[in-house]
């Protein structure tokens, strides 16, 4: 067997197959957003005038920020009690993030509804305490939003975190505590900084993540706090618009490819230093 | 030596993450025990009405059956496909080794929702020609389901096939061994555990794959996925809470058996 065809029989037949179920019709959803309902760039135009899309972008990227900082900063601290911590604390840390982290989403946000909602648990114990008369509105908005998907995001900010907090040199934090720097000071000055680009790593894949989310928000936000992939739902089951749905799903695959390229180039910048 | 250990603000901060990781886990226990056909915390009487209502409605049983049958051919697929394509890269390590990579992982890394609508065209589009692989049927799904896993199973068998010893590739090559000896006597061998992971994330992955399957299917190929989701959207229906119960057991037993059994391999190891 020659080399060529070798290379076809192995390599070939995913990227053959990705071609035509992935490559080719993601070319005819772009084709949907330049030709539907008329020809020409008009459903963007309305996609970046319409001030319900610019609504709904800005809340995106708003519930987006909120869950990068909270995801990554509670990430963060389990992590360090799994990578540092005692042989008790890393048995009952691992457990806490690989139990949730296997359960499905749709599971994980009924969770948080039973939690949150009026009849829910902590309205309840709220109320049968007398702290609340009227049940206190968690979810079915932005706030029910936030916590659902930081809930279902932070193992995914434990791993980088994880393997930044493992390759760092021991013998640097030996050598400041050596020279008399408080275990504090070893930790922010020296601990956190080396860290770097575990953090950073970390927030973009949780903020990538979160932009294309749709489950989560669809079932705590309950039609309210409508993000954009709810939005491109709705524009293509529910009122439809084909061309506008398709529209923003190819702004939406702009922005997270402009991301990945900006994570790509973190990442090779950290390889050669 | 651990010069950093964390200290006691550090446990307390990491509790709480782990408590707020549990707590939605924890609350589906006692709401699915509730008497009403509402969302509701019992507070007299408990009841067993929804955890009969999963097994007297047909629903819940043939969704879960069509979620395990789609399972299994995607993971299969998926993980055959990936398999032959890590290998390729691995042992022919072409030039634009990178490039394809990446083609093969962007099902993962695009948004879902454009993922979704994507297949959606894609399956629409197959709907024209024919009835077997169409918009909402089970092959349909499970092709798509191909589509957005493989990806997964192509990063655990590429780090598994990143740790194999060239050399041992290059002795089996000077003694004669053909490409097919190679690869099922010297690599499946070497990368068998990362193959059985692969195919075990995939058909997980599957299982519980709701935002692409939520724009290919509508009434026919009902998986149990879009039964919870059909359950949830409107009038919540505490069988949710049954089901998620169910669930829930079933990852904390297979989580709890993994760890048990590496520890003791571990400890094991430590004794030889």
């Amino acid at each position: 067997m020659s080399h060529p065809s070798r290379f076809l029989l192995l390599i070939g037949p995913l990227l053959l197959f990705l071609a035509a179920t992935y490559l080719v019709p993601f070319l005819g959803v772009m084709r949907w957003s330049v030709t539907l309902p008329a020809s020409g760039l008009g459903q963007y135009k309305a996609a970046l005038g319409d001030p319900l899309v610019l609504t709904v972008f800005w809340r995106t990227l708003r519930i987006c920020a909120a869950v990068t900082v909270g995801a990554v900063a509670a990430a963060y601290v389990v992590t360090l009690l799994w990578v540092r911590g005692g042989p008790m604390q890393r048995l009952v840390v691992e457990l806490c993030i690989l139990i949730p982290f296997w359960i499905s989403v749709l599971t994980r946000a009924f969770g948080w509804l039973a939690l949150l909602s009026n009849k829910g648990l902590i309205n309840g114990w709220l109320q049968a305490l007398g702290v609340l008369s009227e049940p206190l509105t968690l979810v079915r908005n932005e706030f029910g939003v936030v916590v659902g998907m930081t809930h279902f995001l932070i193992p995914f900010a434990v791993f980088p975190l994880a393997s930044a907090m493992r390759s760092l040199d021991e013998r640097v934090l030996m050598a400041a505590r050596g020279m008399g720097a408080s275990r504090a000071r070893v930790f922010w000055q020296v601990f956190v900084p080396m860290t770097r680009a575990g953090i950073l790593g970390a927030a973009l894949v949780v903020f990538v993540f979160a932009l294309g989310f749709f489950v989560t928000p669809a079932i705590l936000g309950g039609g309210r706090s409508v993000m954009v992939a709810e939005l491109i739902y709705l524009r293509i089951f529910q009122s439809p618009d084909w061309g506008l749905g398709a529209a923003i799903s190819v702004i939406l695959m702009a922005g997270v490819g402009l991301l990945l390229a900006a994570l790509m180039r973190q990442v090779r910048q950290g390889a050669s230093r | 030596m651990n010069v950093l250990r964390p200290g006691p603000l550090a446990a307390i901060l990491a509790a709480l993450v782990a408590v707020f990781l549990m707590m939605p886990l924890v609350a589906v226990i006692p709401v699915s025990f509730t008497p009403t056909r509402y969302l509701s915390v019992p507070d007299a009487e408990w009841s067993l009405r929804h955890y009969r209502a999963l097994i007297e409605n047909p629903a819940w049983a043939q969704g879960a059956w069509l979620s395990i049958r789609i399972g299994v051919v995607a993971s299969v697929l998926a993980t055959g496909l990936a398999l032959l394509f890590s290998l390729g890269i691995w042992m022919l390590q072409p030039r634009f080794a990178g490039l394809l990579i990446g083609i093969a992982l962007l099902p993962m890394v695009a948004p879902p929702v454009v993922s979704a609508l994507t297949l959606y065209f894609f399956l629409i589009s197959l709907s024209k020609v024919n009835t077997f692989v169409a918009y909402d049927t089970w092959a349909g799904v499970a092709l798509a389901h191909v589509v957005m896993i493989a990806p997964f199973a192509v990063v655990l068998i590429s780090v598994a096939l990143a740790q194999v010893d060239r050399r041992i590739d290059l002795a089996a090559r000077s003694m004669g061994a053909g490409i097919w000896t190679r690869v099922v006597r010297v690599i499946l061998p070497n990368i068998r555990f990362g193959i059985l992971t692969a195919l075990f994330l995939t058909f997980v992955l599957s299982w519980e794959e709701i935002g692409v399957t939520l724009f290919i299917t509508s009434v026919d190929a009902v998986t149990l996925p879009r039964l919870m989701w059909m359950g949830l959207r409107d009038n919540i229906d505490p069988a949710i809470a049954a089901i998620s119960v169910v669930l829930i057991a079933l990852v904390v037993a297979v989580v709890l058996t993994k760890t048990a059994v590496e520890r003791s391999r571990a400890r094991r190891q430590e004794k030889a």
